[in-house]
């Protein structure tokens, strides 16, 4: 909304009038335009996609299963990759490993979790009931997600509860009860909001430092990356331009090869005569089987002499440079053989001058 | 002369940058010999110019006088590429995984690789990746985005809906959460690729959020948070607090310029500027208002930050404020004495950066950095420092500082309060140590 104010002073008053009506009118035509933008959604929609369900059980669906049946499903759908009871770290984090106690259950403080060397599994974090309700149900099993009922959620529930201790194996787990073993869920005093990381004017904990001439830090390198680590992620040396001023590292057991530009670049002719085969017989500078490419170069420089070569190179030959017969290459690619060609006669004639 | 050879563990500038005249015209003259072609071996077009061209004179770069074949051929058509890709030279330049962070693919991350870009942004397909259950293809026509919570009344917009409200476009930064998440312990990355690279940055386009929620009506006496929740099978669900969802907050279909990519939610994410990429949920089907968090999966059980006491920190978000040197960087070579523009990227998701300072001793003394604008809110700013490098050991550093007056810490300072198992939200100096060979490493310090 622009207004020009011109003589404001005088007509202050009027100007705010002006502008406020417009910028009203604007914002009136605005929003009743975009009243009409989307429709209401309906109940079957509602209840297709409102399937979250918050920690004081808001959105909950009515239901009930218990350990044992819990099991069975689990057998099923679940253990291949959480193991049998939900303590394989092959393919996800455990999700229980025995570490809580009963006086865990009782504070409501997982103290495993101050050790550094006990691994964290999902029971000893979580410490709402409600998270694991929600989660299994729209996103378990890992490979088919919102397959399961409200039911087997439950008994799914169930089970892995029992796994932990938490409940014993006669539980029938439900929306009767949920809220009152949510009660028992061992951190569930575990989780605190008192960072200043939740809000954009949140306090922070750690401030850096103003301090910009002789200032007092240690600089020793207290660590780095053992040498035989470096080629972890693979050859640094592929994962950087390599003619940038500061190319990657060559970590690779391999043998070093030329750039990676060569590697990449198909007009090289390094490249070119290695991958199509000439170099099986013929090397830069002198004869090998064949004539050098150095001679080769001195003889056919010109494009006059282009097509000979190409059908030379194509047909095979023999007597030219010796009795040794050049195989035809009829396989070559029609864009190689022309760079190969173009590169072989593009060569000045001034053979000599220098000398 | 740009191009080099790498021999014996070593990066060497082709031979004739190192011959010297009186050499190059010794070859000239007699020719190549076996200790003469040792000397040349790997650089294949400078020697064959050299032995079989010898118009080139000492100096003379073989791909200026010989013309290259680009310049002497015909181009090729428009179109060949109907949707343009980089340069055959560039296939390196590519999204990498770390090799055994994650069992699975689907549940994984790809970096961006931050050593080769330039600017403040992300091409789309090296914008990073990270995946809870995969991605998915969804077609727009039956994509939807519903609202419901707290509001006058639910309501469903299609994708042509969305595409009728005025729509803003916002530079953005996107970390996540865990970036540097390796590095809390100790080194175990080699370059700023793994250490860094869950860093991107964009130009979205889409509905701002506060817009969205008028139109639903929302409760504004009741109304606190708002959850978002993906189409895709983890339908993954996140906590929104309602101030940085009306202050900022956008669904987002655009993405510099086209449309949003797969990987990062096509057809439709939420993008709230300054928290974490965790909460910018992709592939987005429905926003709720309600009047208390939800403890989400990714808000109960991962993405909560361990303290020494034992204590999780739920719903951080922030990122704050996080600096790092680009290039040169862990994993690269210094390959002579000389200038050197150190160039890196700072961010903040409290605001704007308004200072970058550059150590080349381990933080002993710092300078300030060039910025390069434009210098946006809770977006990348380039930085760029003038250095010359003498052969000496020399221990690089940047630290920022944002508008709100916060200065990124060092590790020690990090660490002292929130230990090393918290996992996410490691906004530490990085230091990387240059030797005197040139080789660049991911080193920790004191």
């Amino acid at each position: 909304m622009r207004c020009t104010m011109f003589n404001w002073a005088s007509t202050l008053l009027g100007v705010g009038i002006v502008c406020g009506a417009a910028a009203g009118a604007l914002a009136a035509e605005r929003s009743s335009g975009l009243g009409e933008i989307g429709r209401i959604a309906t109940e079957a929609e509602l209840k297709a996609w409102d399937i979250d369900v918050r920690p004081d059980f808001m959105g909950l669906p009515p239901g009930s299963g218990d350990v044992w049946q819990g099991e069975e499903i689990w057998l099923e759908k679940c253990a291949a990759c959480h193991g049998d009871f939900g303590d394989s770290n092959e393919i996800f984090a455990p999700i229980v490993l025995g570490n809580i106690t009963e006086q865990d259950i009782a504070t409501g403080r997982v103290a495993a979790l101050e050790d550094p060397a006990v691994a964290r599994t999902t029971l000893m974090k979580v410490a709402t009931l409600s998270t694991l309700w929600d989660y299994i149900y729209r996103a378990m099993p890992w490979n088919a997600p919102k397959t399961l009922s409200p039911d087997e959620v439950y008994a799914l529930l169930a089970y892995i509860l029992n796994l932990g201790y938490i409940v014993d194996d006669d539980l029938v787990l439900s929306d009767a009860n949920i809220e009152e073993i949510q009660l028992r869920m061992p951190n569930r005093n575990g989780m605190t909001q008192e960072h200043g990381l939740w809000s954009v004017t949140g306090e922070p904990d750690v401030n850096g430092d103003s301090c910009d001439t002789a200032c007092e830090v240690d600089v020793a390198v207290t660590s780095s990356l053992p040498g035989y680590a470096l080629n972890a992620h693979g050859n640094l040396a592929e994962q950087v331009r390599d003619w940038s001023p500061y190319p990657g590292l060559w970590t690779s057991p391999e043998p070093m090869t030329g750039t990676q530009a060569a590697a990449a670049d198909d007009t090289s002719p390094e490249t070119l005569l290695s991958q199509s085969g000439c170099t099986a017989c013929h090397q830069m500078a002198g004869q090998l089987v064949g004539p050098g490419f150095d001679a080769i170069r001195a003889r056919y420089a010109g494009e006059e002499n282009a097509a000979y070569l190409s059908q030379k190179i194509v047909n095979g030959g023999a007597g030219v440079w010796g009795a040794m017969p050049m195989p035809p290459m009829p396989g070559l690619n029609s864009d190689t053989l022309e760079r190969i060609v173009v590169w072989l006669t593009t060569v000045s004639d001034q053979t000599g001058e220098e000398s | 002369m740009a191009d080099r050879q790498q021999e014996n563990g070593q990066l060497r500038l082709a031979p004739e940058s190192f011959l010297a005249p009186e050499l190059i015209n010794d070859i000239q003259r007699h020719g190549v010999n076996e200790s003469r072609r040792k000397l040349l071996r790997g650089a294949f077009t400078a020697a064959a110019a050299v032995s079989v061209a010898p118009h080139l004179r000492a100096g003379d770069d073989p791909d200026i006088v010989n013309i290259p074949e680009w310049s002497r051929t015909l181009g090729k058509p428009v179109a060949a590429n109907p949707y343009g890709l980089p340069s055959p030279y560039e296939s390196n330049i590519i999204r990498r995984q770390s090799p055994g962070l994650t069992q699975t693919d689907q549940a994984s991350v790809a970096f961006t690789p931050l050593q080769n870009l330039f600017g403040m942004i992300t091409p789309s397909g090296l914008h990073f990746e990270r995946h809870h259950q995969g991605w998915v293809d969804i077609d727009p026509r039956r994509h939807r985005l519903m609202i419901n919570g707290l509001v006058e009344s639910p309501l469903v917009f299609t994708m042509e809906d969305l595409l009728r409200f005025p729509s803003v476009s916002r530079i953005h930064f996107l970390e996540c959460g865990a970036n540097t998440a390796l590095e809390w312990g100790n080194v175990a990355v080699p370059t700023v690729q793994y250490s860094h690279g869950m860093l991107s940055a964009s130009e979205f386009t889409g509905v701002p959020v506060s817009l969205l929620l008028e139109r639903a009506g929302y409760d504004r006496q009741r109304a606190r948070y708002l959850l978002a929740e993906g189409a895709d099978g983890s339908s993954m669900t996140r906590t929104i607090n309602l101030e940085n969802a009306l202050d900022d907050a956008i669904v987002a279909y655009g993405q510099n310029g086209e449309m949003l990519r797969p990987e990062n939610g096509y057809p439709l994410r939420l993008v709230v500027p300054g928290v974490q990429g965790v909460s910018w949920v992709k592939w987005l089907r429905r926003l709720e208002v309600g009047d208390r968090p939800w403890a989400a999966k990714d808000e109960a059980s991962h993405y909560v930050d361990l303290m020494p006491d034992g204590s999780h920190r739920q719903y951080t978000s922030i990122q704050e404020a996080k600096s790092v040197i680009t290039a040169p960087s862990g994993g690269q070579k210094l390959l002579k004495q000389g200038y050197y523009c150190i160039t890196g990227l700072a961010w903040s998701g409290r605001g704007s950066v308004s200072k970058v300072e550059v150590s080349v001793d381990g933080g002993r003394n710092w300078r300030v950095a060039r910025l390069e604008g434009p210098v946006l809110p809770k977006a990348l700013t380039r930085f760029n420092f003038d250095w010359t490098w003498g052969g000496e050991e020399a221990l690089l550093q940047s630290r920022v500082t944002d508008t709100s007056g916060y200065t990124q810490p060092t590790r020690t300072q990090l660490v002292a309060i929130r230990g090393t198992r918290s996992i996410y939200h490691n906004n530490a100096i990085q230091t990387w140590r240059v030797g005197a060979d040139g080789e660049v490493h991911n080193v920790q310090l004191g």
